[in-house]
């Protein structure tokens, strides 16, 4: 069998009709893997065994005639800043390599719970921090359309693995656009749902009023089962919300009526590639010619949203990683003298040069006599960017725009050049510092073949309608069901 | 040249919640058993979240409410960030700019009588760090680091720099700890650390110009007694003072900056502190993790409605309705809720508060220590103590033969046999303690007493009435259970009646 020509759906039918076993289909993605991950670099570390273990596990169940998880057997990788019992859990940093957690993370629950069998780490930016996997202390992913650029990040690894056909379904984390740009760049659907949706407890913190877990998969309707799974309120999160989850996939094929899109102008400035615009433009030509009525919408404080963002993500970011300073787990310098160079020494040498660039933005913006004119006066901006949209969300139902403003870059091309990079997240950072939900879907090729995305975001807790209006567009386009070519000989 | 001694306190008290402040580790002192009561959360891990515990919130409150503070309805939670191995996040959780409460008082007796109305600047919540011990063997053995306390939920209440000597800061210590035992928020056990405390302190001193110059302030770090506030002040006062005379280096100058010092409780001396806090910035700012806490006037009622009369209520109350004179409300009150009650149920029993006093401070308070037992395991019921003290007010026993029976129900529990109101009884009976109804057995014997002793009779005549000791002597020794005093008013009476 092959995944590439199959969705989650087909798959999860296949598995609950008893046509496919998990055991096959999670050897099928292990096979994958072995043969083409030495090229792609999407996983960190796997391991064959605890996954056919489980598959098999799940396969006794159902030939005995118990009741199955929703998700069944299905295979889902998770991005390797997730606590997993007992699993190695390294954020791709040195600082972590060998940190094994001893409890699983909310959503880990959850998907054991769902019978998902739980295939392997895929890799990111060092602490999810980067637009590329480049800042990944092990490995760099590649595009599986063209090895010579990014997945995206710093979900790249959870992104490729899902384009490459590894696995049906993947996990990432959106602390800026984590999830959707890589998704754009691979040509998958990647979601991040809305802030407290789904539980933060055990996902390694970057930036914890910006961080959230979401999907990835091949199609809309994919990443709406797996939502399914992994929302819902957990009591060890604060931030997480105590709000009904709706059954997402059960309507999703329901086209809604009185459909308003929202285009706003400052998302098509100076910097969009024009294959880009033009593509975007396009999806929203469909939903016109669906009957959607398309509105202007103004983000007027949307040109703030870099600029606030690299103060918020710093600064929570500064204080979260502080934790990692050699005395209760993972690395320790082995050279110091005293107490004080014993921290200096391991986190000189325990993080890459994006984390500590981070570290010492955010560290300088909480600093006493800079506290105001950065972090605060960037909160305040934060809520001038949330209202502008509570407004934008009275007029439309979604607003559709790019999820970048180029399609992959070619390794290499930014690394040195931070700030080009940062504004690689453009479009996609105003969704996390106004907690709302925002997906990416396949809805175009550049004329060098490389995958576009368009983003829909909508009013904060509205996944429901927006992954129906997603629906809406993939059911009339079939660049989602596009695949790159996986010739394992082929150059990297 | 008057020199003024000028302390403010910043209390910490661990508060007696079920389990920690935000995760579900027991809250529990024990130092034996390192790191066996931590989780996730309170270790640090990456990705584990705090959540808030409410009954450590709820016991804030409380506490927030005795002091008299204003209460916040909206309060948040913030970083303090800084390094060091007990802090296994590397920041701790507290409040900074918006503390759950602020403005509140607490009223001190000083030593000269007068009470003092020393002003709180605020009580915030704060979660307490790990305990790192190092090898002292001076061999240069590895530091450890047990986290057993860490995420205790602490309370710090910060007073002004109302207290004016090395008593007055004891005196108020000791009425806070009263005060936060009365409530029951924090077993206040100062070996375990549940109570500790840091001293500033400076001193103002009056110049011949009649100008009046402060010194340095100093902070004396982790006092954990009563004894050791009292001394380490006495010893900083003293320290300031000298330093001044040396050097005439006074606050505001410029380069003298807040010290930081410890104390050494063996060798009684302060000693300069190369402090953490020093030259360092908290970085503070709002904990994402965690949500602001709004407090809502249901809550308010409710923890008011909860509240049990605090010990300078009863102070008073004590002093109004059993007629008890300062010096002996305030012996009563702060030996404790405990004790308090028992007098009052003694008080109550026997219906003369002045009767109870003196023995529930005197007999009762002595026993306590000789047999070093709390109130609550004290061998005579308060019910069976009033019960003895009734007869006492209704004159039917001596103050010197209610002792003996107090002795004996003593006896009686250390020989197995628990004091009872009818064991009182017949004590007395076996004892033949009981005063004699009929003074006409006193009066017979008394005058055959007197025609015994006519010189002695002639002296009383006279106004020698001490000359009636050996008459009274005499009588009592015929008749048990006699109250002296009335044997003797009876004698001078019956002298002066046939004269
Ligand atoms: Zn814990």
């Amino acid at each position: 069998m092959s995944l590439s020509t199959h969705t989650t759906q087909d798959l999860l039918d296949q598995l609950q009709s008893g046509q496919l076993t998990s055991t096959e289909l999670v050897t099928t993605c292990l096979d994958r893997i072995d043969a083409h991950d030495e090229r792609i670099g999407a996983f960190l570390h796997f391991e064959r065994e605890p996954a056919l273990q489980q598959a098999a596990e799940i396969d006794r169940r159902r030939q005995a005639g118990g009741t199955l998880g929703a998700l069944a057997g299905l295979p889902v990788a998770i991005k390797d800043n997730i606590c997993a019992n007992g699993t190695r859990t390294t954020c791709a940093s040195r600082m972590l390599e060998n940190f094994v957690p001893p409890y699983d993370a909310h959503i880990i629950e959850r998907l054991r719970q769902a019978d998902a069998v739980l295939l392997g780490r895929t890799n990111l930016d060092e602490f999810a921090m980067g637009s590329s996997c480049e800042n990944s202390a092990f490995q760099q992913t590649r595009n599986p359309w063209d090895t010579e650029r990014t997945p995206g990040g710093s979900s790249g690894g959870s992104a490729a693995a899902v384009a490459a056909g590894m696995t049906p379904l993947s996990i990432g984390s959106d602390t800026g656009g984590s999830i959707r740009q890589p998704a754009a760049f691979c040509g998958v659907v990647g979601m991040k749902p809305t802030y407290g949706r789904v539980s933060r407890y055990g996902l390694v913190a970057f930036a914890s009023s910006l961080d959230q877990i979401g999907p990835f998969a091949n199609d809309v309707t994919g990443v709406s089962r797996l939502l399914e799974v992994l929302a819902g309120h957990d009591e060890r999160d604060s931030t997480s919300i105590d709000r009904r989850v709706p059954a997402y996939s059960q309507n999703l094929d329901q086209p809604l009526d009185g459909l308003r899109i929202g285009i706003a102008k400052e998302h098509f400035v100076e910097g969009l590639h024009p294959e880009v615009e033009q593509a975007v433009r396009s999806a929203v030509d469909v939903y016109r010619s669906l009957g959607a009525e398309i509105k202007e919408v103004t983000l007027p404080h949307s040109k703030y949203c870099v600029a606030v963002y690299y103060i918020v993500a710093p600064s929570e970011a500064s204080s979260n990683l502080a934790r990692y300073d050699g005395v209760h787990y993972g690395f320790r310098a082995e050279k110091f003298d005293n107490m004080i160079d014993m921290y200096s020494a391991t986190r000189g040498e325990g993080f890459g040069d994006e984390v500590k660039r981070r570290i010492m933005l955010g560290t300088y913006a909480l600093s006493a006599g800079y506290y105001d004119a950065y972090y605060l006066k960037a909160l305040k901006v934060r809520r001038l960017i949330r209202q502008d949209f509570d407004r934008a969300f009275e007029e439309v139902d979604v607003i559709a725009s790019p999820v970048t403003p180029t399609p992959a870059f070619k390794i290499g091309e930014l690394i040195d050049d931070p700030l080009a990079m940062y504004l690689t997240d453009i479009y996609t950072i105003s969704a996390n510092l106004a907690g709302l939900p925002g997906v990416s879907l396949p809805c175009g090729f550049s004329s060098e073949g490389l995958p576009i995305g368009l983003q829909l975001q909508a009013a904060p807790f509205e996944e429901e309608r927006l992954l129906r209006a997603a629906r809406m567009y993939e059911r009339e386009t079939d660049w989602h069901t596009r695949r790159p070519a996986m010739n394992s000989n082929s150059a990297s | 040249m008057k020199v003024t001694t000028v302390v403010g306190l910043e209390v910490h008290v661990q508060l007696h919640t079920r389990t920690k402040i935000f995760c579900g580790c027991v809250n529990r002192f024990n130092p034996d058993a390192p790191n066996t009561q931590t989780c996730p959360v309170c270790l640090g891990l990456p990705g584990a979240l705090p959540v808030m515990n409410q009954e450590a919130f709820r016991l804030s409150l409380v506490t927030a409410m005795a002091l008299n503070c204003e209460l916040a309805r909206f309060t948040k939670w913030d970083r303090k960030q800084y390094y060091y191995p007990d802090l296994p996040k590397a920041y701790q959780i507290s409040q900074y700019d918006l503390p759950f409460s602020h403005d509140g008082w607490l009223d001190v007796s000083s030593e000269d009588g007068e009470t003092r109305h020393i002003r709180i600047n605020r009580a915030h919540l704060e979660e307490d760090a790990g305990k790192n011990t190092h090898d002292e063997s001076g061999r240069g053995g590895d530091s450890q680091v047990d986290l057993n306390r860490c995420g205790t939920p602490l309370l710090e209440i910060v007073s002004e720099p109302d207290l004016r000597s090395a008593a007055e800061a004891k005196a108020y210590l000791e009425e806070l700890h009263l005060l936060l035992t009365y409530l029951g928020v924090s077993d206040c056990n100062m070996q375990e650390g549940s109570l500790r405390c840091d001293a500033n302190v400076n001193l103002h001193i009056e110049q011949n110009n009649g100008e009046t110059i402060a010194t340095p302030i100093v902070e004396i770090k982790n006092l954990n007694s009563f004894r050791g506030v009292e001394a380490a002040i006495t010893y900083e006062a003293d320290r300031q003072q000298e330093e001044y005379s040396k050097t005439g280096r006074k606050l505001g100058d410029p380069g003298v900056e807040k010290e930081t010092r410890g104390w050494n409780a063996e060798r009684n001396v302060t000693f300069a502190q190369r402090g953490k806090e020093e030259a360092s910035d908290y970085r503070y700012f709002p904990d994402p993790d965690l949500m602001p806490v709004t407090v809502s006037d249901e809550q308010l009622a409710e923890v008011r409605g909860s509240l049990c009369e605090f010990p300078a209520a009863r102070r008073d109350r004590f002093e109004a309705e059993y007629g008890l004179s300062k010096y002996d409300a305030s012996v009563v009150i702060n030996q404790g809720e405990k004790f308090a009650d028992y007098f009052e149920s003694v008080a109550k029993g026997c219906g003369d508060g002045k009767q109870a006093v003196n023995w529930v401070t005197q007999n009762v308070l002595r026993e306590l220590n000789e047999r070093s037992v709390t109130v609550a395991d004290f061998p005579i019921p308060a019910d069976v103590l009033a019960a003895l003290l009734q007869r006492i007010v209704n004159g039917d026993l001596t103050v010197k033969s209610g002792r003996e029976v107090f002795d004996e129900l003593l006896s009686d529990h250390d020989k197995g046999m628990p004091p009872s109101i009818e064991r009182i009884s017949a004590i007395i009976d076996e004892k033949g303690l009981a005063m004699l109804a009929d003074t006409g057995e006193l009066d017979s014997l008394i005058d055959a007493t007197i025609a015994d002793h006519a010189k002695a009779v002639e002296d009383i005549r006279n106004g020698k009435l001490q000359a009636a000791g050996p008459i009274i002597g005499k009588v009592m020794k015929q008749l048990k259970g006699a109250d002296p005093q009335t044997v003797r008013e009876r004698i001078i009476e019956r002298i002066q009646q046939n004269s």
